[in-house]
């Protein structure tokens, strides 16, 4: 015991020299706007998937990429639920490469609902270079790849602002609230009206957000709701099950003296 | 062990007997006297088989889906996870899988070191357990790299770098796991063929594991030897069967609650971005269950003394019977090892909570005081504890504490009913 405290106290002293403050990145904590795809019984908001498609294929897929995903995952249960005549329409505005036909060449055909995600470049170096040397990432599972996940994606879309007095940023970074180190190569990509929603609704800038976000987190996570329904029964007949294991416990133990 | 022949009824059943005692065997397995005062901590041993028996299935299924291919793999866990039927199911429960295990085994291995499970006679089964151990850490470590993600590629880099330390031939050595100058392909190739492996050399362990335990019989709250078969036992089916069943359900609830709602929180989100090697991420962490060691591991300056002090806290936890010579088991009658019991337990969820956190600061200097104090609790507490420690009387039955005084009304009915 004695040997101890001589140790403890030696490292102590030891140690105390060599203290310096952890350096924190001052990224501001990510606002929690609400979403309906939390808590036991989550879904998300269909209309507000087929809006946040809208956003991604007209904003963010100029760069970003969604390659893990297909088109015929956006007439999936569970997810946008697009008809299966919308899908195969979405997907023939986008071209692939296709081949080698019997002549032995590759060619340009319209997308069928099976084809993946088109990606707006044809490889990650085309895609940094494109972009001033910061690859924007892939989509497909973003929410999942952030810290903070939906609420951060969120925050950082309408984290756009000012720099502070005395905030050196070189061309091509923006400032942004949210993100480590306040800098960010990505310009503010959502601006009032800049998408006109199919449905009607008025596109301000925290409707894309929420819309695109939810977008995301569907993609991240396809089958959330399904992981849901089946967690909640799975969860009820194990509580069930257990209550009449329990009870046969105690009237097997109650042949011996020992309680359980 | 009870030694009674055992003569099955059939015909049949006494023709396959007499050839392969199979049968023998499954009547001693249900019939093992077992203590009757037994807690819930002494469930985890068939929690513990559960897990494993999940990993493998699971991993079975897995295996059959993944690509192990440095440009291929992280496109096919997200097929696993999108287009396989179930298969988001499966890899949740593989990956919330390794975290039980180790809660599980954590458990395991605190319950022994509070009842004594470990002195002898059970020294063999205190090592092969501590084998187990290690290989479950191998094996997670090598499963946590097959996704190929940031934290895979770096913490796999981070990991095999540790053998760098070697006098001498470190950097032949790394280069000879790696199969390459860096992590690449074919240590990619070479972790998914061990993970595969590793899993059926534990099954072969926790089979001995289980024949060791079967020769001297449980050790019990009490830490006593038992008459076997006496009043102080059961047998173990339908007994221990049973209540090992209900505990092991009360552990999946709690187990499916991380797959269904929340099965990305024990991991961390660096690995749903895929390996790169020209981008090192801000923190590298192993898994939960690993931060112990990784903080043992940094708080020592030197990066060989590093190495040697992290695998030196696993070998101290193997020599540990004999390093606690105290004849008396259990901390129920060791008033001042229990002390001790519960500062090493906090100690290592310090450590735990440091190996997380940047090493730098108030945190190194706190990792450094932990690491101290885990070698001091097995190198020099406990030994001073075997030889000064003033225990107190133990009971020379489980019967006498309970029906010592005046006897309850309802032992008195329970004991009507029985006969």
């Amino acid at each position: 015991m004695k040997k101890f405290v001589i140790i403890f106290f030696f490292f102590t002293i030891s140690n105390l020299t060599s203290i310096n403050s952890f350096s924190a990145e001052k990224a501001a904590e990510p606002m929690s706007p609400g979403w309906s795809f939390k808590g036991f019984f989550g879904t998300f908001d269909r209309a507000s998937l087929q809006r946040g498609y809208q956003v991604y294929t007209e904003v963010c897929a100029s760069c970003h990429s969604m390659k893990h995903l297909s088109y015929r995952n956006l007439s999936q249960p569970g997810g946008p639920e697009f008809s299966a005549e919308q899908v195969k329409i979405i997907a023939s505005q986008f071209e692939v490469k296709d081949g080698p036909n019997d002549d032995g060449e590759m060619f340009d055909r319209p997308a069928r609902p099976s084809d993946n995600f088109v990606s707006p470049y044809a490889n990650d170096k085309e895609a940094a270079a494109s972009n001033g040397g910061a690859y924007p990432p892939d989509m497909s599972v973003l929410v999942k790849a952030r810290k903070g996940g939906a609420d951060y994606i969120y925050s950082l879309l309408l984290g756009y602002d000012q720099p502070p007095e005395g905030f050196s940023l070189d061309d091509g970074v923006y400032y942004n609230k949210y993100m480590a180190g306040n800098k960010i190569k990505m310009s503010n990509p959502i601006s009032e009206g800049i998408v006109e929603y199919a449905d009607g609704t008025q596109a301000t800038e925290e409707q894309m957000a929420r819309d695109v976000t939810t977008f995301l987190s569907w993609a991240a996570e396809p089958h959330l709701e399904e992981r849901h329904k089946i967690g909640f029964r799975a969860i009820i007949y194990l509580i069930i099950i257990t209550i009449l294991v329990y009870f046969s416990m105690k009237k097997i133990w109650s042949r011996v003296e020992s309680k359980v | 062990m009870s030694d009674h022949e055992y003569t099955p009824n059939s015909k049949f059943g006494k023709w396959f007997n007499d050839r392969l005692p199979l049968l023998t065997l499954g009547k001693h397995l249900t019939d093992y006297p077992t203590p009757k005062n037994l807690n819930y901590w002494w469930t985890f041993g068939g929690i513990l088989t559960f897990c494993l028996i999940t990993q493998i299935v699971t991993g079975l299924i897995l295996a059959m889906h993944y690509v192990a291919h440095a440009d291929l793999a992280f496109g096919s866990v997200e097929h696993i996870m999108r287009n396989v039927n179930y298969g988001w199911l499966i890899r949740y429960v593989h990956a919330n899988g390794a975290s039980m295990f180790f809660l599980a085994v954590y458990i395991h291995i605190f319950r022994s070191l509070y009842y004594g499970s470990y002195k002898s006679p059970r020294e063999i089964i205190w090592i092969l357990g501590m084998i187990i151990y290690i290989l479950m850490m191998a094996a997670a470590f090598m499963g946590y790299v097959l996704p190929w993600g940031q934290m895979s590629f770096w913490g796999a880099t981070v990991i095999t770098n540790l053998f760098s330390a070697i006098p001498l031939v470190g950097e032949s050595i790394v280069t000879w796991l790696w199969g390459g100058y860096s992590v690449d392909n074919p240590t990619l190739t070479r972790f998914f063929s061990l993970h595969y492996l590793i899993p059926f050399l534990i099954l072969g362990l926790v089979v001995l594991h289980i024949w060791a335990l079967h020769v001297p019989g449980n050790n019990n709250p009490i830490g006593i030897d038992l008459k076997k078969p006496s009043k102080d036992t059961v047998p173990f089916h339908p007994y221990i069967v049973i209540k090992d069943l209900f505990a092991l359900l009360i552990f999946l609830i709690v187990f499916a609650f991380f797959v269904f709602y929340s099965p990305n929180i024990l991991g961390h989100a660096d690995n749903y971005i895929e390996a790169n090697p020209m981008v090192t991420p801000a923190h590298i962490v192993p898994e939960w269950y690993l931060l112990p060691f990784y903080a043992i591991l940094r708080s020592v300056p030197d990066k060989l003394l590093g190495v040697i002090a992290m695998f030196g806290a696993l070998f101290i936890l193997v020599i540990l019977p004999w390093l606690d010579t105290a004849k008396t088991r259990s901390a129920i009658f060791r008033p001042l090892y229990k002390q001790f019991y519960w500062f090493l337990v906090a100690d290592v969820l310090i450590l735990g909570y440091v190996g997380a956190m940047p090493a730098e600061g108030i945190y190194l200097l706190v990792a450094r005081v932990a690491t101290a104090y885990y070698f001091a609790h097995f190198l020099i507490i406990l030994p001073i504890l075997s030889r000064k420690e003033k225990v107190l009387d133990v009971p020379l039955s489980i019967t006498e504490p309970v029906l010592g005084g005046s006897v309850s009304p309802s032992v008195v009915r329970q004991r009507k009913d029985k006969l």
